[in-house]
């Protein structure tokens, strides 16, 4: 699972992500732990750590429970053949909600080893950088003769073999790049490297003045910090990605001769005959054979209202099973099924998206070749000026590329947007794309879908106060008896308004059209209208038939928590908001009534929604999508940045660039806040670096650049940019 | 000058020494949970299963 193909940021060649390859490598290899790996994004504080550990660690088959804070996830050792399903209840009754992982997740995560090695290169840069420049203060306050010549030697014992080490991944990717044939970051980067080193050594072997051990070593450190702190932020989001893969597993229950085998999707082939539990997802595409159900299509068309199932309907994959048991045939599974043809439609919306341009990739592009056109013209004037004083031009050209080198252009991107993903993610969104803060920070008009995005897709009863209370009294007593999620609702809401049930005999459930039951001697019903004898009304309701008359329960989808705050917080800030659902008109004009959209759209189709999206972007407007279903797929890649709800569909998860873990979905007004700090503090520090080479590249070109001022220049803009990165709120 | 040649080698054995304990913590995966470390202090338990 991998964010959207965009170009590789030309400032990091080396840290080309290859998330797939790695995710198979890890799947191969992480087969024979008994360890579970649960998501669990609530816990937050020491209390939560001993609640689980505890908690977990009491039950009979579990050997250990180990909470990692940091990733917000519990390890667990579990005797094998453990159900994770329990660990997942068990967790759920200590409060915290938790999703089960992929293996693979935790081996690709666990075993960071790019990620560790960065960090033993950054850590022995540093102890070199620490150590030379001890003896460099020595130099620099006036150190000469054999004592500086010392002191030179030392250094070079100990920065050569720091620059082969640390410097490995600048000059792997240099070469890599050059043989591709481009001028990335890392070309100027090692070619400092190496020409400082070797001047340095010929300077010391002939007992000059300056060596410039002291600025090799340390341009190994700043960019090999950059360099972490962007493969963190990258680790992160792509562990996060893995995690949303890992929370739907993929599994069906086969059924051959009477037998029942749950077996991976992948495995399934056309006539199989899959059983599909009650409260299941819809696993491949089919022709019912057996029982009756209620079907959730609400991820593939936004239609919030369940539909029946008997015999001979067809299912696509990604529905939801609601009531009874299926028997289904599969007509098309994997790659065929509907869910895999909506890939095309994304990758046809993709096209179309505007290719983004990173501020990193402008300012490299713009940078590289400068650096290498200043250096080689300083070292030809030189040779001119001097009358070919080889010595004296490659210092000059050695020491305008150790200055100009990208210190803290290395770090000016990686430095914010670390800082703030993990901010984004403490607040419980994780950022997929390296550019989606770039790109959220420029939207101003923001569409939303409606069915699990603005809603939860939990009806809730409404206008109970108009019944008699016998009336309620018999529809909780039929409501309790089935799983229905209007049942389950209005029996809920019922309860809590303190409705007693009545006594009704011989309660069954008839799939697919209510429940029935004998109240006082008569048939009682509740379910669908067309069964109970009712007139059906526009919105989603459920109806009682009680004596000779029908009752209607009109239903209203429950907003997402931080709805309103959300579309407050939007108009406070001049963004513009639609509306596009798939839903049916009086159920969206409801609910942008409620929350104040006056633009919206209902019955809306997956391609007229992802050409909406286009005509807003023709205009010229920056548009954030947000949606959760397979409808909204094809929208989500073609606007400019999207953004999903955890409980979203796959495919839509896949085709976002942020994802909401959490249920409240006001976080949305502070991510743009957020990013739109982070493009400014980018631009900042790029502002702060050209600065500093403005100043300092001058001194280089006329020849008077000491290693001293370059050492000085380096650390300086790299704190700089740091600090300024360090300061978003 | 000749406490040079004390004084360079003892400064440069504590700076490995440094490098060799940060190495140390790298291995024993210190770095895995920086966030878990941070909390875990303040809990009145005991860490029975500190990470291998």
């Amino acid at each position: 699972m991998v964010s959207l193909p965009h170009p590789s940021p030309a400032a990091c060649p080396a840290c080309i992500a290859a998330p797939m390859a790695e995710g198979i490598a890890a799947r191969l290899g992480a087969t024979a732990a008994g360890n579970l790996v649960l998501s669990v994004p609530a816990v937050h504080c020491a209390a939560c750590i001993s609640t689980i550990e505890r908690g977990l660690a009491s039950m009979p088959d579990v050997v250990s429970a180990r909470v990692n804070l940091t990733l917000k996830r519990v390890i667990v050792a579990a005797i094998p053949g453990t159900d994770p399903e329990r660990l997942v209840a068990r967790l759920a009754r200590l409060g915290y909600a938790a999703h089960e992982m992929d293996e693979a997740a935790l081996a690709a995560t666990t075993l960071d080893a790019a990620g560790r090695d960065l960090l033993m290169r950054l850590g022995v840069a540093g102890f070199s950088m620490m150590n030379v420049m001890l003896l460099s203060v020595a130099v620099w306050s006036g150190a000469d003769g054999p004592t500086r010549d010392l002191f030179h030697w030392i250094s070079a014992l100990i920065a050569l073999p720091t620059v082969v080490f640390s410097g490995q991944p600048f000059f792997a990717s240099a070469w890599a790049s050059l043989r591709a044939g481009r001028l990335g970051m890392d070309v100027p980067i090692s070619l400092a490297l190496v020409l400082a080193s070797a001047i340095s050594v010929f300077e010391t072997a002939h007992s000059g003045h300056h060596a410039y051990f002291d600025a090799a070593v340390m341009l190994c450190f700043f960019l090999l910090a950059g360099r972490y702190l962007d493969h963190r932020t990258r680790a992160l989001a792509r562990s996060a990605a893995a995690e949303l893969a890992a929370l739907e597993v993929p599994r069906a229950v086969r059924r051959i001769g009477g037998v029942e085998t749950t077996v991976p999707v992948a495995e399934l082939a056309v006539g199989d005959e899959v059983v599909l539990r009650p409260g299941g997802r819809v696993p491949v595409d089919g022709l019912v054979l057996e029982g009756t159900s209620d079907i959730d299509r609400s991820l593939l068309t936004g239609e919030s209202l369940p539909v029946l199932a008997m015999p001979g309907s067809a299912l696509s994959a990604g529905e939801m099973n609601l009531t009874g048991l299926l028997v289904v045939r599969v007509t098309a599974a994997g790659r065929d099924s509907s869910l895999h043809r909506m890939a095309d439609l994304v990758a046809v919306a993709e096209a179309g998206r505007g290719r983004y341009n990173a501020l990193a990739d402008r300012a490299a592009r713009l940078y590289s070749p400068l650096v290498h056109i200043l250096s080689f013209s300083a070292f030809g004037y030189w040779m001119w000026q001097t009358g070919g004083d080889l010595r004296f031009a490659v210092n000059v050209s050695a020491a305008v590329l150790i200055i100009t080198c990208p210190c803290a252009l290395g770090l000016a991107v990686p430095a914010v947007t670390s800082a703030a993903s993990g901010k984004l993610f403490r607040k419980g969104m994780v950022i997929k794309n390296g550019t989606a803060l770039e790109r959220l920070a420029l939207v101003d008009v923001v569409v939303f879908d409606k069915t699990g995005t603005l809603t939860l897709g939990v009806p809730q009863p409404t206008g109970l106060a108009g019944h008699a209370p016998e009336t309620l009294s018999v529809a909780l007593a039929l409501a309790a008896a089935s799983a229905h999620p209007l049942s389950v609702a209005l029996a809920a809401s019922l309860r809590a308004q303190g409705v007693a049930e009545a006594a009704v005999q011989d309660r069954h459930d008839v799939p697919g059209h209510g429940v029935e039951g004998i109240w006082q001697g008569n048939r009682v019903r509740l379910g669908r209208a067309p069964w109970v004898g009712a007139a059906p009304l526009a919105l989603s309701a459920t109806y009682l038939a009680l004596g000779g008359a029908t009752h209607a329960f009109g239903f209203e989808d429950r907003l997402r928590p931080g709805a309103e705050a959300l579309m407050a917080a939007l108009s406070a800030r001049g963004i513009a908001v639609r509306l596009l659902s798939g839903d049916s008109e009086a159920a969206v004009a409801a609910v942008a009534q409620r929350l104040g959209i006056t633009q919206w759209a209902a019955e809306t189709l997956p391609e007229a929604k992802i050409a909406a999206i286009e005509a807003l972007r023709r205009a010229g407007h920056r548009v954030l999508m947000v949606g959760d279903g397979l409808n909204d797929t094809g929208a989500l890649a073609a606007a400019d940045v999207s953004i999903s709800p955890a409980s979203a569909l796959d495919a839509a998860r896949v085709a976002s660039d942020i994802v909401l873990m959490g249920q409240d979905i006001a976080g949305i007004a502070d991510a743009i806040r957020i990013a739109r700090v982070v493009r400014r503090r980018i631009k900042q520090n790029f502002a702060i670096s050209a600065l500093y080479n403005v100043v300092a590249v001058p001194l280089a070109l006329v020849g008077l650049a000491t290693p001293l001022a370059a050492a000085l220049a380096m650390s300086l803009s790299s704190i700089t940019v740091s600090l300024n990165a360090l300061r978003m709120r | 000058m000749e406490i040079l040649g004390w004084l360079i080698p003892i400064s440069l054995g504590l700076g490995l020494l440094g490098l060799g304990a940060f190495v140390w913590t790298l291995r024993h995966h210190q770095y895995d949970d920086p966030a878990g470390a941070s909390q875990r202090i303040l809990a009145p338990d005991h860490d029975d299963h500190p990470m291998p």
